[in-house]
Protein backbone atom coordinates (compact mmCIF):
# COMPACT_ATOMS: atom_id res chain seq x y z
CA UNK A 1 0.00 0.00 0.00
CA UNK A 2 1.61 3.24 -1.18
CA UNK A 3 0.86 5.86 1.48
CA UNK A 4 2.87 8.66 -0.15
CA UNK A 5 0.79 11.83 0.43
CA UNK A 6 -0.81 13.19 -2.73
CA UNK A 7 -2.95 16.25 -3.42
CA UNK A 8 -5.94 15.14 -5.49
CA UNK A 9 -8.32 18.07 -5.49
CA UNK A 10 -8.30 21.85 -5.26
CA UNK A 11 -11.04 24.44 -5.27
CA UNK A 12 -11.42 28.20 -5.03
CA UNK A 13 -14.57 29.99 -3.90
CA UNK A 14 -15.14 33.43 -5.41
CA UNK A 15 -12.63 36.29 -5.36
CA UNK A 16 -11.59 39.06 -5.17
CA UNK A 17 -14.98 40.60 -4.30
CA UNK A 18 -17.92 38.41 -3.23
CA UNK A 19 -20.38 40.44 -1.15
CA UNK A 20 -22.98 37.65 -1.24
CA UNK A 21 -20.76 35.14 0.55
CA UNK A 22 -19.85 35.14 4.23
CA UNK A 23 -16.71 33.44 5.54
CA UNK A 24 -18.42 30.09 6.17
CA UNK A 25 -19.87 30.09 2.67
CA UNK A 26 -16.40 30.68 1.26
CA UNK A 27 -15.15 27.60 3.15
CA UNK A 28 -18.11 25.60 1.92
CA UNK A 29 -18.04 26.60 -1.74
CA UNK A 30 -14.30 25.95 -1.93
CA UNK A 31 -14.79 22.55 -0.26
CA UNK A 32 -17.53 21.55 -2.69
CA UNK A 33 -15.34 22.48 -5.63
CA UNK A 34 -12.29 20.65 -4.25
CA UNK A 35 -14.35 17.51 -3.63
CA UNK A 36 -15.77 17.66 -7.17
CA UNK A 37 -12.29 18.31 -8.57
CA UNK A 38 -10.93 15.29 -6.71
CA UNK A 39 -13.74 13.12 -8.01
CA UNK A 40 -14.43 11.38 -4.72
CA UNK A 41 -17.43 11.06 -2.42
CA UNK A 42 -17.69 13.40 0.55
CA UNK A 43 -18.23 10.35 2.76
CA UNK A 44 -14.64 9.27 2.10
CA UNK A 45 -13.25 12.29 3.97
CA UNK A 46 -11.88 11.17 7.34
CA UNK A 47 -9.52 14.08 8.05
CA UNK A 48 -10.31 17.77 8.34
CA UNK A 49 -8.01 20.76 8.82
CA UNK A 50 -8.79 24.45 9.10
CA UNK A 51 -6.99 27.47 10.55
CA UNK A 52 -10.09 29.58 11.15
CA UNK A 53 -10.92 32.63 9.08
CA UNK A 54 -9.48 36.02 8.38
CA UNK A 55 -12.14 37.78 10.40
CA UNK A 56 -11.52 36.29 13.81
CA UNK A 57 -15.22 35.64 14.33
CA UNK A 58 -14.87 32.12 15.75
CA UNK A 59 -17.67 30.79 13.56
CA UNK A 60 -15.34 28.92 11.27
CA UNK A 61 -12.80 27.29 13.56
CA UNK A 62 -11.95 23.66 12.82
CA UNK A 63 -14.53 22.00 15.08
CA UNK A 64 -17.37 24.33 14.14
CA UNK A 65 -16.69 23.96 10.43
CA UNK A 66 -16.36 20.17 10.77
CA UNK A 67 -19.85 20.24 12.29
CA UNK A 68 -21.19 22.59 9.61
CA UNK A 69 -19.80 20.42 6.82
CA UNK A 70 -20.72 17.27 8.80
CA UNK A 71 -17.35 15.65 8.34
CA UNK A 72 -17.05 12.38 10.23
CA UNK A 73 -13.37 12.73 10.90
CA UNK A 74 -10.87 10.65 12.81
CA UNK A 75 -8.12 13.26 12.35
CA UNK A 76 -8.54 16.98 12.95
CA UNK A 77 -6.07 19.87 13.22
CA UNK A 78 -6.74 23.54 13.89
CA UNK A 79 -3.19 24.84 13.70
CA UNK A 80 -3.19 28.62 13.18
CA UNK A 81 0.14 30.19 12.25
CA UNK A 82 -1.36 33.10 10.34
CA UNK A 83 -0.96 33.16 6.57
CA UNK A 84 1.42 30.20 6.63
CA UNK A 85 -1.09 27.89 8.36
CA UNK A 86 -1.77 25.84 5.24
CA UNK A 87 1.86 24.98 4.60
CA UNK A 88 1.98 23.74 8.20
CA UNK A 89 -1.20 21.79 7.42
CA UNK A 90 0.54 20.07 4.50
CA UNK A 91 3.34 19.09 6.87
CA UNK A 92 0.90 17.71 9.45
CA UNK A 93 -1.27 15.92 6.90
CA UNK A 94 1.68 14.37 5.09
CA UNK A 95 2.65 12.74 8.38
CA UNK A 96 -0.94 11.82 9.22
CA UNK A 97 -1.48 10.18 5.81
CA UNK A 98 1.80 8.30 6.01
CA UNK A 99 1.03 7.06 9.52
CA UNK A 100 -2.50 6.03 8.66
CA UNK A 101 -4.17 8.49 11.05
CA UNK A 102 -6.52 9.26 8.16
CA UNK A 103 -6.81 8.32 4.51
CA UNK A 104 -8.41 11.31 2.81
CA UNK A 105 -8.31 14.81 4.26
CA UNK A 106 -9.89 18.14 3.41
CA UNK A 107 -8.38 21.56 4.19
CA UNK A 108 -10.51 24.69 3.84
CA UNK A 109 -10.23 28.45 4.21
CA UNK A 110 -12.66 31.31 3.72
CA UNK A 111 -12.77 35.04 4.39
CA UNK A 112 -15.16 37.85 3.57
CA UNK A 113 -12.82 40.47 5.05
CA UNK A 114 -13.09 42.98 2.19
CA UNK A 115 -16.88 42.96 2.00
CA UNK A 116 -17.26 43.00 5.78
CA UNK A 117 -14.45 45.27 6.97
CA UNK A 118 -13.19 47.25 3.98
CA UNK A 119 -9.65 48.28 3.21
CA UNK A 120 -8.40 49.77 6.47
CA UNK A 121 -6.98 46.47 7.66
CA UNK A 122 -3.32 47.03 6.91
CA UNK A 123 -3.14 50.50 8.32
CA UNK A 124 -4.88 50.32 11.62
CA UNK A 125 -8.26 50.12 13.14
CA UNK A 126 -7.30 47.27 15.46
CA UNK A 127 -6.36 49.44 18.39
CA UNK A 128 -8.84 51.80 19.93
CA UNK A 129 -8.68 54.75 22.24
CA UNK A 130 -8.65 53.76 25.90
CA UNK A 131 -8.79 50.04 25.10
CA UNK A 132 -6.99 47.83 27.66
CA UNK A 133 -4.46 45.49 26.06
CA UNK A 134 -3.12 42.41 27.84
CA UNK A 135 -0.49 39.81 26.95
CA UNK A 136 2.64 40.60 24.97
CA UNK A 137 0.81 43.28 22.94
CA UNK A 138 0.54 45.40 26.08
CA UNK A 139 4.10 46.45 25.25
CA UNK A 140 3.25 47.53 21.68
CA UNK A 141 -0.35 48.71 21.51
CA UNK A 142 0.19 52.22 22.87
CA UNK A 143 2.40 53.26 19.97
CA UNK A 144 0.13 52.84 16.93
CA UNK A 145 2.28 50.51 14.88
CA UNK A 146 0.48 49.12 11.83
CA UNK A 147 0.65 45.79 10.05
CA UNK A 148 2.48 47.50 7.21
CA UNK A 149 4.81 49.15 9.73
CA UNK A 150 5.95 45.78 11.05
CA UNK A 151 7.05 44.62 7.61
CA UNK A 152 8.45 48.06 6.88
CA UNK A 153 10.87 47.67 9.80
CA UNK A 154 12.17 44.52 8.12
CA UNK A 155 12.60 46.35 4.81
CA UNK A 156 14.36 49.27 6.52
CA UNK A 157 16.90 47.00 8.23
CA UNK A 158 17.44 44.93 5.08
CA UNK A 159 18.16 48.09 3.11
CA UNK A 160 20.54 49.28 5.82
CA UNK A 161 22.54 46.06 5.97
CA UNK A 162 22.61 45.08 2.31
CA UNK A 163 21.90 48.21 0.28
CA UNK A 164 18.62 46.80 -0.99
CA UNK A 165 16.68 49.51 -2.85
CA UNK A 166 13.04 50.47 -3.29
CA UNK A 167 13.46 49.89 -7.02
CA UNK A 168 14.53 46.30 -6.38
CA UNK A 169 11.55 45.68 -4.14
CA UNK A 170 9.30 47.24 -6.76
CA UNK A 171 10.53 44.71 -9.34
CA UNK A 172 8.79 42.01 -7.29
CA UNK A 173 5.45 43.81 -7.48
CA UNK A 174 5.91 44.46 -11.19
CA UNK A 175 6.72 40.81 -11.94
CA UNK A 176 3.71 39.56 -10.00
CA UNK A 177 1.49 42.12 -11.78
CA UNK A 178 2.56 40.67 -15.14
CA UNK A 179 1.05 37.38 -14.00
CA UNK A 180 -2.08 39.10 -12.66
CA UNK A 181 -2.62 40.55 -16.13
CA UNK A 182 -3.01 36.94 -17.32
CA UNK A 183 -5.59 36.12 -14.63
CA UNK A 184 -9.04 37.44 -15.60
CA UNK A 185 -10.19 37.33 -11.96
CA UNK A 186 -7.23 39.19 -10.44
CA UNK A 187 -8.05 42.29 -8.38
CA UNK A 188 -5.53 44.54 -10.17
CA UNK A 189 -4.73 43.94 -13.84
CA UNK A 190 -3.43 47.22 -15.25
CA UNK A 191 0.16 47.29 -16.50
CA UNK A 192 2.54 48.62 -13.85
CA UNK A 193 6.15 49.87 -13.82
CA UNK A 194 8.83 50.21 -11.17
CA UNK A 195 8.23 53.98 -11.28
CA UNK A 196 4.53 53.40 -10.60
CA UNK A 197 5.46 51.52 -7.43
CA UNK A 198 8.00 53.97 -6.07
CA UNK A 199 5.81 56.95 -6.96
CA UNK A 200 2.80 55.46 -5.18
CA UNK A 201 2.23 57.04 -1.78
CA UNK A 202 4.31 55.96 1.16
CA UNK A 203 2.31 53.95 3.71
CA UNK A 204 5.11 53.18 6.18
CA UNK A 205 8.69 53.98 5.14
CA UNK A 206 10.08 52.39 3.01
CA UNK A 207 6.94 50.54 1.83
CA UNK A 208 4.72 52.25 -0.75
CA UNK A 209 1.10 51.47 -1.45
CA UNK A 210 2.07 49.23 -4.37
CA UNK A 211 4.53 47.31 -2.17
CA UNK A 212 1.46 46.11 -0.24
CA UNK A 213 -0.95 43.31 -1.03
CA UNK A 214 -4.55 43.67 -2.10
CA UNK A 215 -7.36 43.27 0.43
CA UNK A 216 -9.94 40.87 -0.96
CA UNK A 217 -12.55 38.24 -0.22
CA UNK A 218 -11.87 34.63 -1.10
CA UNK A 219 -11.67 31.01 -0.05
CA UNK A 220 -9.84 27.86 -1.00
CA UNK A 221 -9.69 24.15 -0.30
CA UNK A 222 -7.52 21.19 -1.13
CA UNK A 223 -7.63 17.46 -0.52
CA UNK A 224 -4.86 15.02 0.34
CA UNK A 225 -4.95 11.24 0.17
CA UNK A 226 -2.58 8.34 -0.42
CA UNK A 227 -0.85 7.67 -3.74
CA UNK A 228 -2.66 4.32 -3.69
CA UNK A 229 -6.13 5.89 -3.53
CA UNK A 230 -5.16 8.53 -6.10
CA UNK A 231 -4.44 5.96 -8.80
CA UNK A 232 -7.91 5.88 -10.34
CA UNK A 233 -8.93 9.51 -9.73
CA UNK A 234 -9.52 11.96 -12.58
CA UNK A 235 -6.80 14.52 -11.87
CA UNK A 236 -3.06 13.94 -12.19
CA UNK A 237 -1.72 13.42 -8.66
CA UNK A 238 0.53 16.05 -7.09
CA UNK A 239 2.98 14.57 -4.62
CA UNK A 240 4.02 16.13 -1.34
CA UNK A 241 7.81 15.87 -1.62
CA UNK A 242 8.64 17.77 1.54
CA UNK A 243 6.97 20.06 4.07
CA UNK A 244 8.33 21.84 7.13
CA UNK A 245 7.61 24.84 9.30
CA UNK A 246 9.41 26.95 11.89
CA UNK A 247 8.87 30.00 14.11
CA UNK A 248 11.20 32.69 15.37
CA UNK A 249 8.67 34.89 17.20
CA UNK A 250 5.06 36.00 16.95
CA UNK A 251 4.78 39.72 17.79
CA UNK A 252 7.08 41.83 15.68
CA UNK A 253 8.93 43.29 18.67
CA UNK A 254 10.29 39.82 19.42
CA UNK A 255 11.85 39.41 15.98
CA UNK A 256 15.41 38.27 16.54
CA UNK A 257 16.84 39.35 13.16
CA UNK A 258 14.91 41.74 10.92
CA UNK A 259 16.81 40.65 7.80
CA UNK A 260 15.83 36.97 7.77
CA UNK A 261 13.12 34.59 8.97
CA UNK A 262 12.35 31.05 10.11
CA UNK A 263 12.43 29.91 6.50
CA UNK A 264 16.15 29.45 7.06
CA UNK A 265 15.29 26.63 9.47
CA UNK A 266 12.30 25.16 7.62
CA UNK A 267 13.72 25.06 4.09
CA UNK A 268 16.64 22.67 4.68
CA UNK A 269 14.22 20.22 6.33
CA UNK A 270 11.78 20.39 3.42
CA UNK A 271 14.54 20.13 0.81
CA UNK A 272 16.08 17.23 2.75
CA UNK A 273 12.79 15.32 2.69
CA UNK A 274 12.35 16.02 -1.01
CA UNK A 275 15.91 15.03 -1.81
CA UNK A 276 16.26 17.86 -4.33
CA UNK A 277 18.21 21.10 -4.72
CA UNK A 278 17.02 24.63 -5.42
CA UNK A 279 17.85 24.21 -9.10
CA UNK A 280 15.27 21.43 -9.31
CA UNK A 281 12.52 23.90 -8.38
CA UNK A 282 10.61 25.19 -11.41
CA UNK A 283 8.40 27.85 -9.84
CA UNK A 284 7.79 29.68 -6.58
CA UNK A 285 4.63 30.53 -4.73
CA UNK A 286 5.74 32.94 -2.01
CA UNK A 287 3.59 34.74 0.49
CA UNK A 288 3.57 38.25 -0.95
CA UNK A 289 1.85 40.23 1.76
CA UNK A 290 4.49 42.83 0.93
CA UNK A 291 7.34 42.92 -1.55
CA UNK A 292 9.86 42.60 1.29
CA UNK A 293 8.19 39.36 2.41
CA UNK A 294 9.17 37.75 -0.91
CA UNK A 295 12.71 39.08 -0.82
CA UNK A 296 13.36 37.76 2.68
CA UNK A 297 11.77 34.40 1.82
CA UNK A 298 13.93 34.15 -1.32
CA UNK A 299 17.09 34.65 0.72
CA UNK A 300 16.19 32.73 3.86
CA UNK A 301 15.07 29.67 1.89
CA UNK A 302 18.49 29.66 0.24
CA UNK A 303 17.59 30.49 -3.37
CA UNK A 304 20.21 33.24 -3.18
CA UNK A 305 22.70 34.27 -0.51
CA UNK A 306 21.57 36.74 2.11
CA UNK A 307 21.86 40.28 0.75
CA UNK A 308 21.93 39.18 -2.88
CA UNK A 309 18.16 39.07 -3.30
CA UNK A 310 17.75 42.67 -4.47
CA UNK A 311 20.11 42.50 -7.49
CA UNK A 312 18.84 38.99 -8.29
CA UNK A 313 15.26 40.20 -8.44
CA UNK A 314 16.23 43.24 -10.51
CA UNK A 315 17.72 40.89 -13.13
CA UNK A 316 14.22 39.56 -13.76
CA UNK A 317 14.80 36.08 -12.37
CA UNK A 318 11.36 35.90 -10.72
CA UNK A 319 9.39 37.21 -13.68
CA UNK A 320 7.48 35.46 -16.46
CA UNK A 321 10.07 33.41 -18.33
CA UNK A 322 12.67 33.88 -15.58
CA UNK A 323 14.62 31.25 -13.67
CA UNK A 324 12.06 30.95 -10.87
CA UNK A 325 8.71 32.42 -11.91
CA UNK A 326 6.98 33.84 -8.84
CA UNK A 327 3.27 33.85 -7.99
CA UNK A 328 1.80 32.82 -11.30
CA UNK A 329 -1.78 33.53 -10.20
CA UNK A 330 -1.04 37.22 -9.70
CA UNK A 331 -0.17 36.83 -6.03
CA UNK A 332 -1.51 38.61 -3.01
CA UNK A 333 0.03 41.80 -4.37
CA UNK A 334 -2.26 41.96 -7.40
CA UNK A 335 -4.79 39.13 -7.40
CA UNK A 336 -6.16 37.86 -4.12
CA UNK A 337 -5.29 38.27 -0.44
CA UNK A 338 -8.26 37.39 1.75
CA UNK A 339 -6.48 37.53 5.11
CA UNK A 340 -4.53 34.27 5.19
CA UNK A 341 -3.30 33.55 1.71
CA UNK A 342 -1.26 30.41 2.33
CA UNK A 343 -3.87 28.04 0.90
CA UNK A 344 -3.77 29.80 -2.46
CA UNK A 345 -0.04 29.08 -2.69
CA UNK A 346 -0.80 25.35 -2.50
CA UNK A 347 -3.74 25.54 -4.93
CA UNK A 348 -1.84 27.45 -7.63
CA UNK A 349 1.18 25.14 -7.25
CA UNK A 350 -1.12 22.16 -7.86
CA UNK A 351 -2.72 23.78 -10.91
CA UNK A 352 0.70 24.48 -12.42
CA UNK A 353 2.02 20.98 -11.70
CA UNK A 354 -1.05 19.53 -13.43
CA UNK A 355 -0.41 21.77 -16.45
CA UNK A 356 -3.59 23.75 -15.81
CA UNK A 357 -1.90 27.16 -15.58
CA UNK A 358 -3.39 28.54 -18.78
CA UNK A 359 -1.52 31.51 -20.23
CA UNK A 360 0.55 31.63 -17.06
CA UNK A 361 1.64 28.00 -17.33
CA UNK A 362 5.31 27.49 -16.42
CA UNK A 363 6.83 25.24 -19.11
CA UNK A 364 7.88 21.74 -17.98
CA UNK A 365 6.74 22.46 -14.44
CA UNK A 366 7.70 19.46 -12.32
CA UNK A 367 8.51 20.94 -8.90
CA UNK A 368 6.82 23.88 -7.18
CA UNK A 369 7.72 25.40 -3.83
CA UNK A 370 5.10 27.16 -1.71
CA UNK A 371 6.32 29.27 1.21
CA UNK A 372 3.88 30.93 3.56
CA UNK A 373 4.65 33.68 6.07
CA UNK A 374 2.40 34.07 9.09
CA UNK A 375 2.30 37.00 11.45
CA UNK A 376 5.13 39.44 10.82
CA UNK A 377 7.63 37.10 9.09
CA UNK A 378 7.04 35.07 12.25
CA UNK A 379 5.95 31.55 11.31
CA UNK A 380 7.23 30.22 8.00
CA UNK A 381 5.84 27.10 6.32
CA UNK A 382 7.49 25.50 3.29
CA UNK A 383 5.83 22.86 1.08
CA UNK A 384 7.58 21.29 -1.90
CA UNK A 385 5.20 19.67 -4.35
CA UNK A 386 6.00 17.60 -7.44
CA UNK A 387 4.46 16.02 -10.51
CA UNK A 388 6.48 12.82 -10.23
CA UNK A 389 6.37 10.10 -7.62
CA UNK A 390 9.31 10.59 -5.24
CA UNK B 1 18.59 56.15 36.29
CA UNK B 2 15.66 58.49 36.63
CA UNK B 3 14.19 59.84 33.40
CA UNK B 4 11.70 62.62 32.83
CA UNK B 5 8.06 61.68 33.44
CA UNK B 6 5.40 63.84 31.85
CA UNK B 7 1.80 63.55 33.03
CA UNK B 8 -1.08 63.79 30.56
CA UNK B 9 -4.57 64.89 31.55
CA UNK B 10 -6.31 62.12 29.68
CA UNK B 11 -4.69 59.07 28.08
CA UNK B 12 -6.61 58.38 24.86
CA UNK B 13 -4.44 55.60 23.41
CA UNK B 14 -4.70 51.88 24.09
CA UNK B 15 -3.66 51.23 27.68
CA UNK B 16 -1.50 48.31 28.85
CA UNK B 17 -3.26 45.87 31.18
CA UNK B 18 -0.64 45.06 33.83
CA UNK B 19 -0.45 41.44 34.94
CA UNK B 20 1.30 39.57 37.75
CA UNK B 21 4.66 39.93 36.05
CA UNK B 22 4.43 43.26 34.25
CA UNK B 23 2.82 45.35 37.03
CA UNK B 24 6.22 46.12 38.57
CA UNK B 25 7.61 47.14 35.19
CA UNK B 26 4.75 49.59 34.54
CA UNK B 27 4.96 50.94 38.09
CA UNK B 28 8.70 51.62 37.70
CA UNK B 29 8.05 53.33 34.37
CA UNK B 30 5.57 55.67 36.04
CA UNK B 31 8.46 56.70 38.33
CA UNK B 32 10.88 57.27 35.45
CA UNK B 33 12.76 53.97 35.68
CA UNK B 34 13.15 51.46 32.84
CA UNK B 35 13.38 47.80 33.84
CA UNK B 36 14.33 44.69 31.91
CA UNK B 37 14.73 41.19 33.29
CA UNK B 38 18.02 39.47 34.08
CA UNK B 39 18.41 35.83 34.99
CA UNK B 40 20.26 35.14 38.28
CA UNK B 41 21.16 31.67 37.04
CA UNK B 42 22.41 32.16 33.46
CA UNK B 43 22.67 35.95 33.08
CA UNK B 44 20.24 36.14 30.13
CA UNK B 45 18.58 39.53 29.73
CA UNK B 46 15.11 39.80 28.19
CA UNK B 47 12.22 42.05 27.33
CA UNK B 48 9.16 41.88 27.50
CA UNK B 49 8.89 40.72 31.12
CA UNK B 50 7.93 37.07 31.57
CA UNK B 51 7.52 34.61 34.44
CA UNK B 52 10.56 32.64 33.31
CA UNK B 53 13.99 33.11 31.79
CA UNK B 54 13.57 32.27 28.10
CA UNK B 55 17.10 30.86 28.04
CA UNK B 56 17.09 28.50 31.02
CA UNK B 57 13.62 28.57 32.56
CA UNK B 58 14.62 30.05 35.94
CA UNK B 59 12.85 32.95 37.70
CA UNK B 60 14.17 36.24 36.33
CA UNK B 61 15.07 39.31 38.42
CA UNK B 62 14.78 43.01 37.54
CA UNK B 63 17.64 45.09 36.15
CA UNK B 64 17.36 48.86 36.06
CA UNK B 65 18.52 50.25 32.71
CA UNK B 66 20.47 53.37 31.78
CA UNK B 67 17.62 54.46 29.52
CA UNK B 68 19.96 54.77 26.58
CA UNK B 69 19.92 52.84 23.34
CA UNK B 70 20.26 52.96 19.58
CA UNK B 71 17.82 52.66 16.71
CA UNK B 72 17.98 49.07 15.42
CA UNK B 73 15.27 49.61 12.82
CA UNK B 74 12.25 51.88 12.41
CA UNK B 75 9.44 53.00 10.17
CA UNK B 76 7.64 56.28 9.64
CA UNK B 77 3.92 55.51 9.73
CA UNK B 78 2.24 57.79 7.18
CA UNK B 79 -1.18 56.16 7.00
CA UNK B 80 -3.29 54.83 9.85
CA UNK B 81 -7.02 54.24 9.84
CA UNK B 82 -8.15 55.04 13.37
CA UNK B 83 -7.97 57.79 15.97
CA UNK B 84 -6.02 58.86 17.91
CA UNK B 85 -3.03 57.74 15.82
CA UNK B 86 -4.56 59.04 12.59
CA UNK B 87 -4.37 62.56 14.02
CA UNK B 88 -0.66 62.27 14.77
CA UNK B 89 0.64 61.16 11.36
CA UNK B 90 3.45 60.93 10.45
CA UNK B 91 5.10 59.31 13.47
CA UNK B 92 8.04 56.99 14.04
CA UNK B 93 7.81 53.40 15.31
CA UNK B 94 11.18 52.16 16.44
CA UNK B 95 12.96 49.04 17.59
CA UNK B 96 15.38 50.21 20.26
CA UNK B 97 18.48 48.22 21.03
CA UNK B 98 19.03 49.00 24.71
CA UNK B 99 22.59 49.56 25.89
CA UNK B 100 21.87 46.64 28.22
CA UNK B 101 21.19 44.32 25.26
CA UNK B 102 17.51 43.51 24.79
CA UNK B 103 15.40 45.18 22.10
CA UNK B 104 12.04 46.82 22.65
CA UNK B 105 9.43 48.45 20.45
CA UNK B 106 8.61 52.12 21.00
CA UNK B 107 7.96 55.46 19.38
CA UNK B 108 10.31 58.41 18.77
CA UNK B 109 9.25 61.91 19.83
CA UNK B 110 10.85 65.38 19.81
CA UNK B 111 12.47 64.76 16.44
CA UNK B 112 11.71 65.29 12.75
CA UNK B 113 10.55 61.83 11.54
CA UNK B 114 12.78 62.16 8.48
CA UNK B 115 15.86 62.65 10.68
CA UNK B 116 15.57 59.23 12.32
CA UNK B 117 18.11 56.69 11.10
CA UNK B 118 19.44 53.27 12.03
CA UNK B 119 22.28 53.51 14.53
CA UNK B 120 21.04 56.81 15.94
CA UNK B 121 21.46 57.11 19.72
CA UNK B 122 18.25 57.72 21.67
CA UNK B 123 17.17 58.04 25.27
CA UNK B 124 14.03 57.16 27.14
CA UNK B 125 11.42 59.44 28.65
CA UNK B 126 8.01 58.53 30.01
CA UNK B 127 4.41 59.59 29.79
CA UNK B 128 2.37 58.79 32.88
CA UNK B 129 -0.86 57.23 31.58
CA UNK B 130 -2.29 56.17 34.97
CA UNK B 131 -1.19 56.29 38.63
CA UNK B 132 0.74 53.04 38.36
CA UNK B 133 1.53 53.08 34.69
CA UNK B 134 4.16 54.92 32.64
CA UNK B 135 4.68 54.53 28.89
CA UNK B 136 8.28 54.70 27.63
CA UNK B 137 9.04 56.91 24.62
CA UNK B 138 12.33 57.70 22.90
CA UNK B 139 14.01 60.90 21.71
CA UNK B 140 17.45 62.16 20.68
CA UNK B 141 19.65 62.60 23.81
CA UNK B 142 19.46 66.10 25.31
ZN1 LIG C 1 18.40 31.89 32.64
Amino acid sequence: MDRTPVIIGVGLSEYPVAPDLDGVQHHTLAAQRAIADAGIEKSEIDGYVNAGGGGGMMVDDAVTMAEYLRIDHKYIDGTMTGGSSFEFHVQHLAAAIRDGLCDTALVTYGSDQLSRMGRRLGTGGFQRAGQRVSGPMQHEAAYGNSLVGSYAMHAMRHMHEFGTTSEQLAEIAVGVREYAMLNPKAMYRDPMTVDDVINSRMIADPLHKLDCCAITDGGGAFMITTAERAKDLPQPPVYVLGAAGAQTHWNVSQQVDFTTCAGAKAAPIAFGQAGITHDDVDMLMFYDSFTITCLILLESLGFVKQGEGGPFVAEGNLKFGGKWPLNTDGGGLSSCHPGMRGIFLIIESVRQLRGQGGEAQVPHCEVALAAGSGGWLSCIGVAILGRNHP
Amino acid sequence: MKAEVRTVEEWVKPLPQPDGVSAEYWQAASEGRLLVQQCPKCGNRQFYPRALCTACGADPEWLECSGRGTVHTFTVVRQYGARPFRDELPYVIVMVELDEGPMMLGAVTDCDPDAVHIGMPIEVHFVKAADDLGIPYWRPPR
